[in-house]
């Protein structure tokens, strides 16, 4: 996809967490998760609440309580390992280098300083900017986000200002200094859907314009498709699925990537078209030490997913194709024959989606080719 | 009852100019009423018996309190609502109190409308008792686990308590307590948007099998259109305090007429990356306007890509019938607008230029330019928070529930 080239900006290799409580079995929320983002990508971790992506970025970040929280493997930010490194080192690296955008825009603001603080602390911190020069910069980075009359919501608390655009305050303080990494949590899932298209339109701009890495951590395999390079599913703590946007959305392999998929109804299908949920609910899992965590809700679960093999779990296994998955019996019986299909039915939806009526003519905006 | 005898045709539920309107007061010692926050202004719709209507709108469009001003949970300011023939804003003490029993509500969160201290057979025994039905206990017991099994909820569930189940479950359990008393109209409010993908379609499922099997008629307000799409036969959707666009829901989705409709479904991310790459996008300027100052003329001129000098901002447009030639104008047309429904009805929009839009005479600008051509009323009208925090506050999503 889009600038591939050089070192991968953020590489996790075998990302571990996990929770103790005094008298309690200690949770593994996070458990070996591997992946890296090379500038100007943008990768999504998708999954349902409770499968540990939030973790996994808080993790990265190392947001994460010192106290009864283990934090294991290895994550390097251009090639500097950043768990165990101190506070000091972390301070100067956040904000500057790598930057989040969380969830929660109002709990994440403090209400009680006005906006415009809050974006040249930043500046301040990081940037060494000060008085006029940090306003002046806070201005054009509110307006760069498209927000409107910027100085006047410089001086204006979060209270004061709608969800979208204290989102979009949140992505121009993350962007204060052009941070090499973006750890986007859910950004998007608070708000309304016409606002959820200017951040996602926006998010699009800054990550073709500045070359930054993007990790996006969402639950909505809508907003993965339109703008995620490179997909990773997450189940229990652990990836499933890792494939590339166009195949993964074309032939899931893993039953839990096909039972979401199946599970969501789509603006562009009709009434009466069934939904296949997946069975149960995500609290029906079994330790991954005891099989395949996925294995209770499964369809095609069958007994030697349940067996504990060769102290390890069931591996996340490469098949050639930029994919990987962790499943003993997939949806498509093998790799090689999964190949084809793949390009068949990305062939065929794509003829009936270029067939299909477009008010392409009377639209000023489209976003075609900005992906590929 | 004092129902008047229906033919099969009349619709179960019918609203007429529905108003509620909230008053903001403010004032130390006295409260003084400041103005209005228009919640839901001049709502007209009906819902035929054994059919589904889904509203849809985004958050602060009053889709909520609609809702609730059907079965007065909020007291309409003005408007009426005919239920199975009866002027529902009339009755008071107990016919009120009967006619609810065939009115019931699916609430948004489960935990939040679930008695955390109740367990489930006294949750589901509750409103039997309270309307007299059931009979005694051996056929309440029978009752209790006929829905148990209706919902797909197993025995055992009878003995525990809310927070013992995950959501979905707990969803199950809402939509059991609001069938329990046998109604003939289920107005779900947003009712799987707390629930995980999944999940979501498990509940989805359940309430299409329901209606199929019980023959209810429902209301489903929804932010996701999607969803709505899934179980709906025809759709409303709302946009600060009143319908702009209704139609048969294959009918909406495959040719939306309305300007903000179409933004509202381009915007609407699809799970599919080549519908994604090749879709066109609507984006709109800015954000909802505050309620208590809504626009004037039509209430989505100031993010319309679509306005035009004359009319728009001044002239209030009427929800009028539209009937075009289905030239696939469609956002995203999987299914040829010609084919018609089962459940019919006029493709009614509130636009004075949908004609013109329709047809490509009208071009819609970017939304810089629709900021800019709006100017002040943009910064004013987006938040309103430089004058008045307290009216500023409405536009938040949470002021409205």
């Amino acid at each position: 996809m889009t600038g591939t080239s050089g070192s991968p900006v953020l590489e996790v290799d075998d990302l571990a967490v996990q929770f103790t409580r005094r008298g309690e079995q200690p949770t593994r929320a996070v458990d070996g998760v591997s992946f890296s983002v090379a500038p100007g990508e943008t990768i999504g971790l998708v999954g349902e609440s409770g499968c540990g992506k939030s973790v996994t970025s808080l993790a990265i970040m190392g947001l994460l309580p010192q106290r009864g929280v283990q934090v294991t493997g290895s994550v390097r930010l251009d090639g500097t390992e950043l768990l165990g490194a101190g506070p000091r080192t972390l301070r100067t690296l956040r904000g500057k280098d790598m930057a989040m955008v969380f969830q929660d825009p109002l709990s994440s603001l403090n209400p009680t300083v006005t906006v415009g603080t809050q974006v040249t602390e930043v500046l301040a911190e990081h940037r060494d900017m000060t008085g006029r020069a940090a306003q002046d910069e806070a201005t054009e980075l509110l307006d760069r986000v498209g927000i409107p009359d910027p100085r006047r919501r410089l001086g204006e608390y979060p209270h004061q200002l709608s969800g979208g655009m204290r989102q979009r305050a949140l992505i121009a303080m993350a962007l204060a200094c052009s941070p090499r990494l973006l750890i986007a949590d859910e950004p998007t899932t608070a708000l309304d859907v016409t606002i959820q298209a200017q951040i996602l339109e926006l998010l699009r701009e800054l990550v073709q314009g500045s070359g930054t890495a993007l990790v996006m951590i969402t639950h909505d395999l809508g907003v993965v498709a339109g703008l995620c390079d490179r997909v990773h599913v997450m189940y229990a703590g652990r990836v499933i699925e890792t494939a590339d946007r166009r195949p993964l959305f074309a032939t899931p392999r893993h039953p839990y990537t096909g039972g979401l998929l199946g599970s969501v109804p789509r603006l562009d299908t009709g009434r009466g078209t069934p939904l296949t949920p997946i069975r149960g609910s995500a609290r029906d899992t079994i330790p991954w030490s005891q099989g395949c965590a996925f294995a209770p809700r499964c369809d095609n679960a069958e007994d030697d997913c349940l067996t504990e093999v060769s102290g390890s779990t069931v591996p996340l296994e490469a098949d050639g194709l930029r994919r990987e998955l962790r499943c003993r019996h997939p949806l498509h019986a093998t790799p090689a024959a999964a190949g084809a299909p793949a390009g068949a039915t990305a062939a065929s939806s794509a003829g009936a989606s270029a067939g299909s009526p477009s008010t392409g003519s009377s639209s000023w905006s489209s976003s075609e080719g900005q992906q590929s | 009852m004092s129902t008047v005898d229906q033919a099969p045709g009349d619709p179960l539920l019918r609203v007429e100019g529905l108003q509620v309107h909230f008053p903001i007061k403010r004032g130390v010692l006295f409260d003084r009423t400041v103005g209005h926050v228009k919640a839901v202004d001049g709502v007209d719709l009906s819902v035929q018996r054994g059919t589904t209507y889904g509203l849809v709108g985004e958050s602060g469009c009053g889709k909520s309190t609609l809702g609730r001003a059907i079965l007065r949970l909020s007291e309409p300011t003005a408007g009426r609502v005919w239920f199975d023939g009866v002027d529902v804003a009339s009755l008071k003490g107990e016919p009120l109190r009967q006619i609810r029993r065939r009115m019931q509500m699916v609430f948004q969160d489960p935990l939040g409308s679930l008695d955390p201290r109740q367990n489930v057979e006294s949750l589901l025994a509750e409103p039997l008792r309270a309307h007299g039905l059931g009979g005694d206990k051996a056929a309440i017991s029978t009752r209790l686990r006929e829905l148990l099994d209706a919902v797909g909820l197993p025995t055992a569930a009878l003995r525990r308590y809310p927070h013992e189940f995950s959501g979905g479950q707990r969803q199950r359990i809402g939509i059991a307590r609001a069938i329990t008393v046998e109604p003939d109209l289920l107005i779900a409010d947003e009712p799987v948007s707390a629930l995980d993908v999944s999940v979501q379609a498990q509940v989805l499922n359940l309430l299409e099998e329901l209606q199929g099997r019980l023959g209810l008629t429902y209301l489903v307000i929804a932010h996701d259109l999607a969803v709505v799409r899934h179980i709906s036969d025809v759709v409303g959707v709302m946009y600060l305090g009143s319908l702009v666009e209704q139609a048969p829901a294959e009918e909406l989705y495959s040719s939306p007429l309305h300007p903000y409709t179409r933004s509202l479904m381009s915007a609407v991310p699809v799970p599919d990356p080549e519908v994604e790459d090749h879709r066109e996008r609507i984006l709109l300027a800015g954000d909802l306007p505050s309620p208590a100052n809504p626009p004037s003329g039509c209430r989505f001129h100031t993010r319309c890509p679509w306005r035009q000098e004359t009319r728009c901002d001044d002239e209030v447009p009427l929800l009028r019938e539209i009937t075009l030639t289905p030239t696939g104008a469609g956002a995203l047309g999987a299914t040829p607008a010609a084919v018609r429904p089962a459940v019919g009805g006029p493709h009614l929009v509130s636009c004075h230029w949908v004609e013109e839009i329709h047809d490509g005479r009208l071009q819609p600008k970017s939304p810089e330019e629709v900021a800019a051509s709006q100017g002040v009323s943009i910064a004013s009208g987006d938040t309103g928070h430089g004058t008045d925090p307290l009216i500023a506050g409405v536009d938040e999503p949470v002021g409205f529930h």
